[in-house]
C-alpha cells in the first residue's frame, strides 16, 4: 500500500538575536539529505520587508513555498495599504499562514527578526504549526539544542511575565551580538552534522539591512 | 472524500475569517484557500506521523476557580517540544477582552489560533448586538468550533473565565467537544498535582489575596512534580470591573520562599567559629 510520505528534513540551523535598535538574523547554508550534502550554498533567509527578515530551517520544499507565499502576501499588503508590513504584523501573518496548514503542516522551523514600529529589535519564534512568541533571541533547527543553552547563558533576562516587572539586562551592542552569533555557529558546527559550510548573517538596523557571509567548517 | 464543516471559519459577512492573514474581510485579489487537507488514502496515519515528526509545543498546568469575590485564573509558562523546553515565557492566560480570560493547555498553536479567533468573534458579537457577550456565549462559540473539528487531532484544553451580567462564570472547553460549567477546574499535564493542593485549600469565602496565594501554591506544586510545567506562575483575578493580574513569580524563587534552606548544625558551627 503506497504511503504518503511528502516530507524530509534538510537540516540546518537559524538564530536571531534582538537588541536596542538592531536585530541579527543568521542561518547556515548547508542543505543535506540523510548523510549526504546536496548544497553548501543554499540560503535559508528571506527578506520579507525592509525591517523584517525570516530564517527557516526544516524541509526545503516547504521553506521555499512558505517564503514565496509570505512575500506575495506582503506585496498585496503593500498595494492595499501603501506601506510595507511591520515586523509584528508579519509575525501574525506567518502564524496564520502556518496554522492554515494545520492538517498538512509546513515542515519548517522559523525565526522572524526585525525592528518593531518603535525601532526596537524584535525576534519571533515559531513551531511548525504557527504557535508564536516574541522573545529577545531564539534558535531553531537541528543545531538549536546546542545553541539555545549558550544564548540563555549570555542573554537571558528576567521573564516578561514577572510582576512587579523587572528590567531586562542591558542588551549587547550590535557588534557583540554579531560576534556571539558567529561563536555559537562555530560551536554548533563542531557537534551537529547538518550545520556548517557557510554562515549568512543579516543585520537589520535603522540604516537598513546589511549582509555578511563567513565560512564555517565544511566537514 | 469526507466533507468537512468549514463554517466555523466563516464570519457573518461570508468571507472566511483570518483570510489574508489576520484581516477579516476579503481584500481584492488576495483570496486564501480554506484549510488544506492532504490528498492521501490514510488521513489518520498521516496525522499521527506528522504529529510525531513535528512535535508541536504543548504541556502545561492551568487552573481556575470561582469564589465569592470573582474568579481566580492561574497558569505556568513552560512550553515543551517533545523533551525540549522550547520556552519558559509563554503567555498561557489569554486576554479575550477586558472582562474575560481564556487559558491555554495542550497544543500551543491550536490554543493561540482558536483563542484569537474567539476574541474576534466576541468583538463582532459586541458590535452586532451592542452588548458584551456572556461567558456562556463565548464558551459555546468556542465549543461548537472545536466540536466540528473533533477527531482531527486538535489538542486544546481551555477554560473560559469571566464576569458578565450573571456574575462570575467559568467553563471548561476541550478539543473532544466537551463544555462543562463548574466552580473549580485544573487542566494540563500537571493538573493532578494542582488539584490536590487546590481542593485541600479551597473555601468559597476567601479574600482576593488568599485566593491568589492558593492558586500560586497549587501551580507551584504542579511545576515541582511535573516536568512539562515550569517557568513563571501568573495569577489573575476577574472581578466585576474586569480582570487584573495579581502576581507573576518565578517558580525557582517560589520554591525557596515555601521551603527555605535549613542550615544543618555543622554549617552553623562553622560560621560561629569564623566570627569568634
Amino acid at each position: 500500500m503506497a504511503r504518503f510520505d511528502p516530507y524530509e528534513n534538510n537540516g540546518g540551523t537559524c538564530v536571531a538575536v534582538a537588541g536596542d535598535g538592531y536585530c541579527v538574523v543568521a542561518a547556515d547554508t548547508r542543505l543535506s539529505v540523510g548523510y549526504s550534502i546536496l548544497s553548501r550554498d543554499q540560503s535559508k533567509i528571506s527578506e520579507l520587508a525592509d525591517k523584517c527578515v525570516l530564517a527557516s530551517s526544516g524541509f526545503q520544499g516547504d521553506i521555499k513555498a512558505l517564503q514565496k507565499n509570505l512575500a506575495a502576501k506582503e506585496l498585496v499588503y503593500e498595494h492595499n495599504h501603501n506601506k510595507k508590513m511591520s515586523c509584528p504584523a508579519m509575525a501574525q501573518l506567518l502564524s496564520n499562514t502556518l496554522y492554515y496548514k494545520r492538517f498538512f503542516p509546513y515542515y519548517t522551523f522559523n525565526v522572524l527578526g526585525g525592528l518593531d514600529s518603535q525601532g526596537k529589535g524584535c525576534v519571533f519564534t515559531y513551531d511548525a504549526v504557527g504557535s508564536y512568541e516574541r522573545t529577545g533571541y531564539s534558535a531553531q533547527g537541528t543545531g538549536a539544542k546546542l545553541i539555545m543553552p549558550v544564548l540563555d547563558n549570555q542573554l537571558k533576562s528576567p521573564s516578561p511575565l514577572l510582576l512587579p516587572a523587572q528590567d531586562a539586562v542591558t542588551p549587547l551592542s550590535e557588534s557583540d551580538a554579531v560576534d556571539l552569533v558567529k561563536d555559537v555557529f562555530a560551536s554548533a558546527t563542531e557537534r551537529d552534522i547538518y550545520t556548517g559550510d557557510k554562515l549568512e548573517i543579516v543585520v537589520i538596523n535603522s540604516s537598513g539591512i546589511h549582509r555578511e557571509c563567513i565560512e564555517l567548517r565544511k566537514d | 472524500m469526507m466533507k468537512l464543516d468549514m463554517s466555523a471559519l466563516e464570519t457573518q459577512f461570508g468571507a472566511p475569517a483570518g483570510e489574508d492573514g489576520g484581516l477579516l474581510f476579503d481584500v481584492d485579489g488576495a483570496a486564501m484557500p480554506a484549510m488544506e487537507f492532504p490528498n492521501c488514502p490514510d488521513f489518520d496515519r498521516f496525522q499521527a506521523k506528522t504529529k510525531d515528526m513535528v512535535k508541536n509545543k504543548r504541556g502545561t498546568t492551568t487552573l481556575a476557580f470561582i469564589f465569592d469575590k470573582g474568579v481566580i485564573v492561574a497558569a505556568d509558562s513552560r512550553a515543551s517540544m517533545g523533551g525540549y523546553i522550547s520556552s519558559q515565557t509563554v503567555r498561557k492566560i489569554i486576554e479575550i477582552n477586558p472582562y474575560m480570560l481564556g487559558t491555554m493547555a495542550g497544543g500551543a498553536a491550536d490554543c493561540q489560533f482558536w483563542h484569537r479567533n474567539l476574541g474576534t468573534k466576541c468583538r463582532l458579537h459586541e458590535l452586532a448586538n451592542k452588548r458584551r457577550i456572556s461567558v456562556t456565549g463565548a464558551s459555546k462559540l468556542l465549543a461548537n468550533i472545536l466540536y466540528s473539528y473533533r477527531g482531527m487531532g486538535l489538542s486544546i484544553g481551555t477554560m473560559i473565565a469571566g464576569w458578565d451580567e450573571k456574575g462570575p462564570g467559568l467553563y471548561y472547553v476541550d478539543s473532544e467537544g466537551a463544555r462543562l460549567k463548574g466552580n473549580r477546574f485544573s487542566v494540563g499535564s500537571g493538573s493532578l498535582y494542582a488539584y490536590s493542593v487546590l481542593d485541600e485549600g479551597y473555601r468559597f469565602k476567601m479574600s482576593v489575596e488568599e485566593a491568589g496565594e492558593l492558586a500560586r501554591r497549587a501551580i507551584y506544586h504542579a511545576t515541582f512534580r511535573d516536568g512539562a510545567s515550569g517557568g513563571c506562575v501568573s495569577v489573575y483575578h476577574v472581578g466585576p470591573d474586569g480582570w487584573k493580574k495579581l502576581s507573576g513569580d518565578d517558580v525557582g524563587e517560589l520554591h525557596y520562599q515555601y521551603y527555605p534552606v535549613q542550615k544543618t548544625p555543622v554549617e552553623q558551627e562553622m560560621t560561629d567559629a569564623s566570627t569568634s
